[in-house]
C-alpha cells in the first residue's frame, strides 16, 4: 500500500498498450506534463499486424504512491487498452539503441574499434576520420561505452530510449 | 458489396449535420445549447429543419457549457453544447473544465475550418482538440465522415461512463457537408475504455468487518453518490440509517443524504460544521463513498483524521490512494458499493458496537451543541446568513420542487451552509473549478429541464456580472428563473481572505460602479426589487418566488460578514475557525498555509 508521507523515489519502467490514434501520444505526454511526473524516457510505435495498436514504454521515477497516480491516470485514458508496471510485475528485459559517431584519426581510430569490439557495438559507417557505431543494450551499457568515446572523439549520440518486455510466455498483447 | 446491402447503406446515407443529428436523437437528446457561426452553419440548417432537437440560444458559449451542466445535473442525463469553430471554442473551454473537476457528462460540439484548411492559421481556426485535450475527459476530431455516427455514439457512452465527465467532438465544415453513411450505436463493449462498475465482494467484506467494529465510525459521501443516480442517494441513507452511523456530506454531495434527518452532520471541510469535521478528525473508521479527498475538505494532509482506518468507494481507481492512503480500496459504483455493503452487513455476523456508538453520538450531540451556523440577525442591516435561512424556509412553505444553484464565493458557502436538500439533484455548484459566473446559465439549464420548478439562483454581486448576458435568455425563452443576490459590495471571500491572511489590505476587492440591478433586470424584460431592511425582506423573498418570470432580487447584506467555521489552508480538521464570540480552536495561518489557495 503506497504511504504518503514516503520519499523515497524509485524508478519504474511502465508499458502501455493503446489505440494507434492521431494525438494519442499528446495524451500521454500532457498528462505527464500537467501533473508534474518525470520522463526519464519514452518510446512509441505500432506493434500488431494492422497497426492498430501502438506500445508506449515510459522510464519514469517517483515515490510509490505517484507512481501508482501515474498508472491508474493513464489507465483511465480512453484510448489506453492495458498498462503494466514491468518494474514491479517481475523480471523483464530492457533495452536501448544508440548510434554513436566517433571523429578522429590515427592511434584514436584503432581504441576506438577495440572499445567498440569488446562492447559488441557495429559499425555502421566509416570514413578516413569517422565511424557510427550501432550498439544495443542496457541503458548503462550505453553509457559506459559513450563515456569511454568522449575523449576518443565523440561527435554525436542518437539514442532510441527503452523498450522494454517481460520475461516469460505471459505479457501485454496476451 | 452486395446489391441489398448497398441500398440499405443509401437509405442511410446523409450528410454529416444530419448525421450528427440523428446520433443525437439515438442518444435520447432532446434540447442543446448553443451559438452559431460560420463553421456549423450546416448543423444550423439541419436543426432549421426538424423538430424533435430544440435548440436553446445563449449569450456566450460559456453559458451554453455552465447550462448543459446544469441540465444534465439535475436530470442525470449528458448535456449538449453546440458551437462554432476558434472563439466558440474558446470560449466554451471553462464550461468544459468546470464540468471534468466536477464530472458533469457533457458532450460539445465545436465547429472546425475544412480539413483541408486544418493547420494553416485559416479563418477561425484553433487547434482546439489541442487546447481542449486537458479540458475533457476525452476529444475526438472527425476527419472521416464514415467514422462519424461510430463518433458521436462513442461520446456519449464516454461522457456518462465511468466517472463522468466533458467530452469534445470537433466537426471540420467538410465533414458536416459531405455525405456518408448512418448507423445505429453499437452494441458489443468498447474496445479499450470498460471501467469497473460492480465492486469485490473481498474488498466488501473487509469495508463491513471494519465497519461493524468501529466505535467511531462516520459516512463521509461525496458528489460520486449524485453522480451514481437517485437510487444511491436512497441507498446511502438506508445505510446510514441501518447502522446508526453519523453521515456527513461535501459540497458536491448535498442532498445524497437528507439534511434534515438526525444523523446528518452538515457539510463538512474548509466551511463545514464544527460537528463534522470534529468527527472526521475523532473517528476511528471513515467509510468515503464518491467523495475524492479534496484538499478543501481535507485541510492538512498529515492532521487529517489520524486515528482512522479509511475504506473509499470510487469508480475511477485514480481518485483512491491520490492524496490520502486507504486502509480498504472499492472499486465500483457507489450505488452498486451500497447496495453490497447493506448485503453484506446484513449477512456479517460480528455484532456491532452499540454502547460505543452510543457513547460515540453523545459526544457528537456535545460539538453539536456549540451551534457553530448561530448567527444573530439584530437590527436593520440583513445578515446574509439570514436571508438564505429565510429563503429556505420560505420557498419550502411553497410546496414546490426547489433546484438551487449558486455563483462562487461567500454566498455559495452560506447556500450550502444554511439551505436545506432532501434529495440528491436539486443543488448545483461549481465545486472543483470554482467558476464565478457558473450559477445564471446553470439556473437555466435546470429550468429548461424542470418547467414548472423552482429554479433560484444564490448569487454574489461580483459573480453575478460574470454571465448576465444570459438575462437576454432568460427573457427570449420566458425561464422564471430567480437570482437572489446576497450583494455584500465585495467579493466578499476574497475580503475574507485578506482581513484574515493578508492584513486587512483590501486590494482590489470591492464592488465598485455597480450596475442599477433593478433597472437591470427591467431592460433585460425582467422584474427587479432592491431590498434594504430586515424587517422587508420575507415579503420580497414572498413576492420573489410568486412571481410568474425571472427576477432579480437585490438583497443589500451585511458588508463586513465573514463565513464561519472557517479552516485556513493548511491547518487541521481540529483547528477551526469559528464565528466571533463561539467556543473552539483558533488557528494561526502559517506560511506554509498562506501558499496554499
Ligand atoms: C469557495 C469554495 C469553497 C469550498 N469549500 C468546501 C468545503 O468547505 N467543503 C467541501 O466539501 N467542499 C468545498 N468546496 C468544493 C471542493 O473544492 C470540491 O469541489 C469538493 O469538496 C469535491 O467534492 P467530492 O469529494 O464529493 O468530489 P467530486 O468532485 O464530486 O468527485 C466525485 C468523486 O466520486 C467519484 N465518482 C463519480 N461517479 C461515481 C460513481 N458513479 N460511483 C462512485 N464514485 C463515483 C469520482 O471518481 C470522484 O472521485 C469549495 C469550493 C469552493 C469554490
Ligand atoms: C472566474 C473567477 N475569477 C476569480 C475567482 C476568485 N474568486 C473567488 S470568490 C470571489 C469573489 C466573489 O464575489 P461575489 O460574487 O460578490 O461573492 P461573495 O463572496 O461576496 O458572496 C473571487 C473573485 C473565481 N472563483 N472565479
Ligand atoms: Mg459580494
Amino acid at each position: 500500500m503506497p504511504d504518503p508521507s514516503e520519499t523515497t523515489l524509485r524508478n519504474a519502467t511502465i508499458a502501455v498498450l493503446v489505440e494507434n490514434e492521431a494525438g494519442i501520444l499528446a495524451r500521454v505526454v500532457g498528462l505527464f506534463s500537467g501533473r508534474g511526473y518525470n520522463i526519464e524516457s519514452l518510446t512509441v510505435a505500432s506493434v500488431d499486424a494492422d497497426r492498430r495498436l501502438s506500445r508506449i514504454t515510459i522510464v519514469t521515477s517517483g515515490t510509490d504512491m505517484v507512481i501508482e497516480q501515474i498508472k491508474a491516470q493513464l489507465d483511465r485514458l480512453v484510448p489506453v487498452h492495458k498498462v503494466s508496471d514491468l518494474t514491479l510485475e517481475g523480471p523483464h528485459i530492457a533495452r536501448e539503441m544508440a548510434l554513436i559517431k566517433v571523429v578522429g584519426r590515427g592511434e584514436h581510430r584503432m581504441e576506438a574499434l577495440r572499445l567498440a569490439d569488446a562492447f559488441r557495438a557495429r559499425v555502421v559507417d566509416a570514413t578516413t576520420e569517422s565511424f557510427v557505431f550501432e550498439m544495443t543494450g542496457a541503458g548503462e551499457k550505453l553509457d559506459a561505452f559513450i563515456g569511454l568515446m568522449q575523449p576518443i572523439g565523440l561527435a554525436e549520440v542518437s539514442r532510441t530510449g527503452v523498450v522494454a518486455i517481460a520475461r516469460g510466455p505471459g505479457g501485454l498483447q496476451s | 458489396m452486395s446489391a441489398t446491402l448497398q441500398t440499405k447503406t443509401e437509405a442511410r446515407t446523409m450528410n454529416g449535420a444530419e448525421i450528427v443529428l440523428q446520433a443525437l436523437k439515438d442518444n435520447g437528446v432532446e434540447v442543446i445549447f448553443g451559438y452559431p457561426g460560420g463553421a456549423v452553419l450546416p448543423l444550423y440548417d439541419a436543426l432549421f429543419q426538424q423538430n424533435a432537437i430544440r435548440h436553446i440560444l445563449v449569450r456566450h458559449e460559456q453559458a451554453a457549457v455552465h447550462a448543459a451542466e446544469g441540465y444534465a445535473r439535475s436530470t442525470g442525463k449528458v448535456g449538449v453544447v453546440l458551437v462554432t469553430s476558434g472563439p466558440g471554442a474558446t470560449n466554451a473551454v471553462t464550461g468544459l473544465v468546470d464540468a471534468l473537476m466536477d464530472s458533469i457528462p457533457v458532450i460539445c460540439l465545436t465547429g472546425q475550418v475544412p480539413t483541408h484548411l486544418i493547420g494553416n492559421d485559416a479563418f477561425q481556426e484553433a487547434d482546439t482538440t489541442g487546447i481542449t485535450r486537458p479540458a475533457t475527459k476525452h476529444n475526438y476530431l472527425v476527419k472521416d465522415i464514415a467514422k462519424l455516427a461510430g463518433v458521436v455514439h462513442e461520446a456519449f457512452y464516454v461522457a456518462k461512463s465511468g466517472r463522468p465527465g466533458p467530452v469534445v467532438i470537433d466537426l471540420p465544415k467538410d465533414i458536416l457537408i459531405g455525405k456518408g453513411p448512418y448507423s445505429e450505436a453499437p452494441q458489443a463493449a468498447h474496445r479499450s475504455y470498460r471501467p469497473q462498475t460492480a465492486p469485490d465482494m473481498g474488498q466488501i467484506r473487509a469495508a463491513v468487518r471494519l465497519l461493524k467494529g468501529a466505535k467511531r465510525p462516520v459516512v463521509y459521501a461525496g458528489g460520486g453518490v449524485i453522480n451514481s443516480g437517485p437510487e444511491a442517494s436512497r441507498l446511502l441513507t438506508e445505510f446510514v440509517r441501518l447502522t446508526n452511523m453519523p453521515c456527513t456530506n461535501t459540497l458536491m454531495g448535498l442532498g445524497a443524504y437528507p439534511s434534515e434527518d438526525r444523523q446528518f452532520l452538515g457539510m463538512l471541510g474548509m466551511h463545514g460544521t464544527y460537528e463534522a469535521n470534529l468527527t472526521m478528525h475523532g473517528c476511528d473508521v471513515m467509510l468515503n463513498v464518491g467523495a475524492r479527498f479534496d484538499d478543501r475538505v481535507t485541510g492538512r494532509l498529515n492532521a487529517f483524521s489520524p486515528n482512522s482506518k479509511k475504506i473509499h468507494a470510487d469508480i475511477d481507481p485514480s481518485s483512491i490512494n491520490k492524496n490520502v492512503k486507504v486502509d480498504v480500496a472499492i472499486v465500483g459504483d457507489a450505488g452498486a458499493t451500497l447496495a453490497a455493503l447493506i448485503e453484506c452487513w446484513h449477512a456479517e455476523e460480528m455484532p456491532q458496537d452499540k454502547a460505543a456508538i452510543d457513547a460515540w453520538w453523545r459526544s457528537i450531540d456535545g460539538w453539536r451543541r456549540n451551534e457553530c451556523l448561530q448567527y444573530r440577525q439584530e437590527g436593520s442591516i440583513i445578515k446574509p446568513q439570514h436571508a438564505v435561512k429565510r429563503l429556505y424556509e420560505l420557498t419550502q412553505e411553497t410546496g414546490r420542487e426547489t433546484y438551487i444553484t449558486t455563483e462562487v464565493g461567500q454566498h455559495q458557502m452560506w447556500a450550502a451552509q444554511y439551505f436545506g436538500f432532501q434529495k440528491p439533484n436539486r443543488w448545483m455548484t461549481s465545486g472543483g473549478l470554482g467558476t464565478m459566473g457558473y450559477g445564471l446559465p446553470a439556473a437555466m439549464g435546470v429550468q429548461i429541464a424542470h418547467p414548472d420548478a423552482l429554479v433560484i439562483d444564490i448569487a454574489g454581486e461580483a459573480s453575478i456580472l460574470m454571465n448576465i448576458q444570459e438575462m437576454g435568455t432568460l427573457a427570449q425563452y420566458r425561464l422564471p428563473v430567480k437570482i437572489f443576490i446576497l450583494n455584500n459590495e465585495y467579493m466578499g471571500m476574497v475580503r475574507q481572505w485578506q482581513e484574515l491572511l493578508h492584513g486587512s489590505r483590501y486590494s482590489e476587492s470591492y464592488s465598485q460602479s455597480l450596475p442599477d440591478f433593478v433597472k437591470l433586470a427591467e431592460s433585460f424584460h425582467a422584474t427587479g426589487m432592491r431590498v434594504t431592511e430586515a424587517s422587508q425582506l420575507d415579503d420580497a423573498i414572498r413576492e420573489m418566488l410568486a412571481h410568474p418570470g425571472p427576477v432579480i432580487a437585490d438583497i443589500a447584506v451585511a458588508k463586513d460578514e465573514n463565513c464561519f467555521p472557517m479552516i485556513p489552508s493548511g491547518a487541521a480538521h481540529n483547528e477551526m475557525i469559528l464565528a466571533p464570540g463561539q467556543q473552539g480552536g483558533v488557528a494561526g495561518v502559517t506560511d506554509e498555509g498562506k501558499v496554499l489557495v
